[in-house]
């Protein structure tokens, strides 16, 4: 099991009942499957957002493996993806430590999504310590969009 | 000089105690030593060879007479009496205990400091001229940009975990002292043909074991599109750089393998979405940004003294001559106060030498202090009336070495003394050099020269960018000095050329003195330097007094 965090601390993950997740090389070789369910996109930090595009109008998920928080991809990737407009669900997945919640959330990340033994040892009161990521930063101040897409 | 807004002052108190926070982490194990590391990097601290060592930045090397005082204190408090300045206008303090930290952070705080990406995988602290706002030659002030600067990388969101380290400087004047061709961005304020100010952008130099000077990427960059432009730089470095291989990390690297216009390609494209996402700050931050940077009103007396007053101590005369500079304003002068006494620690003061730095500053130079990149200290605008008053204080606190520019004014890294991927000393070969030259009229008659040592190959002292490079390996146990020789970090910024062999401790200096008695030799004219012999000579002369008198001494 996994365990979303937001804004308002842990949650179960509700994606798991309501969509498939595809991974990038199944989309790519085979196509997202033809159905009314929701989609969602499994993308490793190596993708190229440009090679996306064309899938992104069909998923309302995407989300974007961190696997070591000292590679910081994702953020610049969920920065594209805002960039050129999807409006979904952004989400980071892997090793992802509460010090970089407000890194991910300005640069258009949702939620973050850990594994039960990380939030054991980085609990929930530590990630919501960060809640407070909207209030101004220096970029804000400087005219950086956060969320160049809304 | 900027003054901390209260934006500035709630950021920077909130980041200690989020560091603070971080620091009992650690303690209580919900950090791991491994997730720790960048964290604590990214506050300045590191693990040295014996103990922690905090780096406290020192914004584009401006700081004022306040500031500096609280170094002195901080010194005292929580160190050993005195601090080292650094080749990138930062100030360490080399024993501080970790649980004294964020308490330390505090205190820097009191007076609007910090010690935020001054390490890390991060956007470093932005270096700038030392002689900013001061400078004859200058176009314009490049510290206004500076600051922008500093605002905009400080956590930032999307770069705070780039593949490698990276380090911005900015020059406003054409004569380049912030070596901004060995940065990974480096900016030189330009005007267009139009007269509209502006920045010729180079990006992919860097010094470290694969020395690369930085290549244009754009001549000319209006004003206003700075900040998109580098968010466009460094997000291509951010997805492409190299993470396979700390070595190669680099955006030089990337650049190198990448090429020149593929590189250029793709961070035009990345300006372009860039561009349609930042609004840009308010005109009014930026005025009030300019505003703090306006020049003090320096009303210079009838100048009492000049340069041919005939009675005049010749110690003054011989510091006149070496450690002042041409003003903006006539009358006016900046002084180097060097860091570099004979024998003594490159950079070092002592927190009695801060306080009097601080008082000098106060009294002579409108409040105002700079932190060169040569390990120095500016007086950036004082009255040449008052030099001999300052060059009195100076003496009588041990800073009034007259040698700004010559062979003892050397660079060098902390090497084997303090840290810990030294593979050679650099601090003991610094201080042997200027005792065997110590003699300020042999320095004078040998004329500029720039020796810098570092003592391992990631090349802190820039001794690729010396004219005389020392860089200390170890070979099988035993410290071997390679020398380098032609390097330049100006705007004809230049890597130096090996020699050949290295030698070893005991041989160096014999080494060195060789190649200036060579360059005296050979020299056209007192006139001619070091640099410019070696660049009309070229290798040879200088590779045959190195090396075919050691074999004579062999045989
Ligand atoms: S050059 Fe090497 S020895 Fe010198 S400070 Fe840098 S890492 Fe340490």
């Amino acid at each position: 099991m996994s365990i979303i965090v937001t804004d308002t601390g842990f949650a179960a993950d509700d994606w798991a009942d309501a969509g498939a997740i595809v991974s990038l090389d199944e989309a790519l070789e085979a196509g997202l499957p033809q159905s009314n369910a929701r989609l969602g996109l499994d993308l490793p930090n190596d993708a190229d957002i440009d090679q996306i595009r064309g899938l992104l109008d069909r998923v309302s998920l995407v989300r974007i493996a961190f696997p070591s928080f000292a590679d910081g991809r994702g953020f610049s990737l969920a920065r594209r993806l805002r960039e050129i407009g999807f409006a979904g669900r952004v989400r980071a997945a892997g090793h992802v430590i509460p010090d970089q919640y407000a890194f991910a959330r300005r640069s258009g990340f949702d939620e973050i999504e850990i594994s039960d033994e990380a939030g054991s040892r980085q609990t929930e009161d530590q990630w919501i310590a960060h809640a407070g990521w909207a209030q101004s930063s220096y970029q804000d101040q400087l005219g950086r969009a956060h969320h160049p897409a809304a | 000089m900027y003054s901390y807004s209260e934006f500035d002052e709630g950021y920077v108190r909130e980041r200690v105690r989020k560091f603070r926070s971080q620091v009992e982490r650690r303690i209580d194990g919900s950090l791991t030593e491994d997730e720790f590391k960048p964290l604590r990097l990214m506050n300045g601290l590191y693990l040295q060879l014996h103990a922690y060592m905090l780096r406290v930045a020192i914004p584009y090397g401006t700081i004022n007479p306040a500031q500096m005082r609280q170094l002195a204190d901080i010194a005292d408090k929580w160190d050993k009496g005195y601090g080292h300045f650094t080749t990138r206008q930062n100030i360490q303090f080399n024993w501080p205990k970790l649980k004294d930290v964020p308490d330390m952070l505090d205190a820097l705080a009191d007076v609007g400091m910090h010690a935020i990406q001054t390490s890390g995988n991060c956007i470093r602290n932005v270096t700038a001229d030392h002689f900013a706002g001061a400078a004859a030659d200058e176009i314009e002030d490049p510290r206004p940009t500076a600051e922008l600067l500093r605002q905009w990388s400080t956590d930032h969101p999307e770069f705070t975990f780039l593949p490698r380290k990276f380090k911005v400087a900015i020059t406003g004047s054409p004569n380049d002292r912030a070596v901004t061709k060995a940065h990974d961005i480096g900016l030189r304020m330009v005007r267009n043909e139009a007269g509209e100010p502006g920045y010729e952008v180079i990006v992919g130099g860097g010094l470290g074991r694969t020395p690369m000077v930085g290549k244009v990427v754009r001549e000319f960059l209006p004003k206003i599109d700075l900040l998109p432009y580098l968010e466009a730089i460094l997000q291509v470095y951010n997805l492409s750089g190299r993470r396979d291989n700390k070595y190669k990390a680099r955006i030089k690297i990337l650049v190198h393998e990448t090429g020149l216009d593929e590189i250029k390609t793709r961070i035009e494209a990345a300006f372009e979405a860039q561009k349609k996402h930042f609004r840009g700050p308010e005109p009014s931050l930026v005025a009030a940004i300019e505003a703090a940077f306006s020049q003090p009103e320096l009303d210079p007396p009838v100048m009492s003294i000049s340069l041919d007053t005939p009675v005049r101590d010749p110690l003054l005369e011989s510091w006149i001559d070496t450690n002042v500079s041409e003003h903006k304003v006539p009358g006016a002068a900046i002084v180097t106060v060097s860091l570099k006494p004979i024998g003594g620690t490159p950079g070092d003061a002592t927190s009695d030498q801060m306080r009097v730095l601080a008082d000098l500053a106060e009294r002579y130079s409108h409040n105002e202090l700079r932190v060169s990149h040569e390990q120095n200290i500016i007086l950036p605008h004082v009255y040449r009336a008052d030099l001999p008053a300052i060059h009195a204080a100076l003496r009588e606190a041990g800073m009034a070495t007259a040698n700004v520019g010559l062979i003892s004014d050397i660079i060098a890294c902390p090497g084997m003394d303090y840290c810990a991927l030294a593979t050679a000393r650099s601090i003991p070969i610094a201080q042997e050099i200027s005792q065997r030259f110590e003699d300020i009229r042999v320095q004078k008659d040998i004329g500029p020269l720039k020796i810098k040592i570092s003592g391992c190959i990631n090349a802190c002292g820039h001794h690729h960018v010396g004219h005389i490079g020392i860089l200390g390996l170890d070979k099988a146990g035993v410290e071997s000095y390679q020398l380098t020789l032609g390097g330049d970090g100006t705007q004809t910024a230049t890597i130096g050329t090996r020699t050949g062999p290295g030698f070893a401790a005991d041989e160096i200096i014999p080494a060195v003195e060789r190649l200036i008695d060579a360059y005296l030799g050979l020299r056209e004219s007192r006139d001619e330097t070091f640099l410019e012999a070696y660049r009309r000579v070229g290798m040879e002369p200088f590779k045959a007094a190195l090396y075919s008198e050691a074999k004579a001494h062999a045989a």
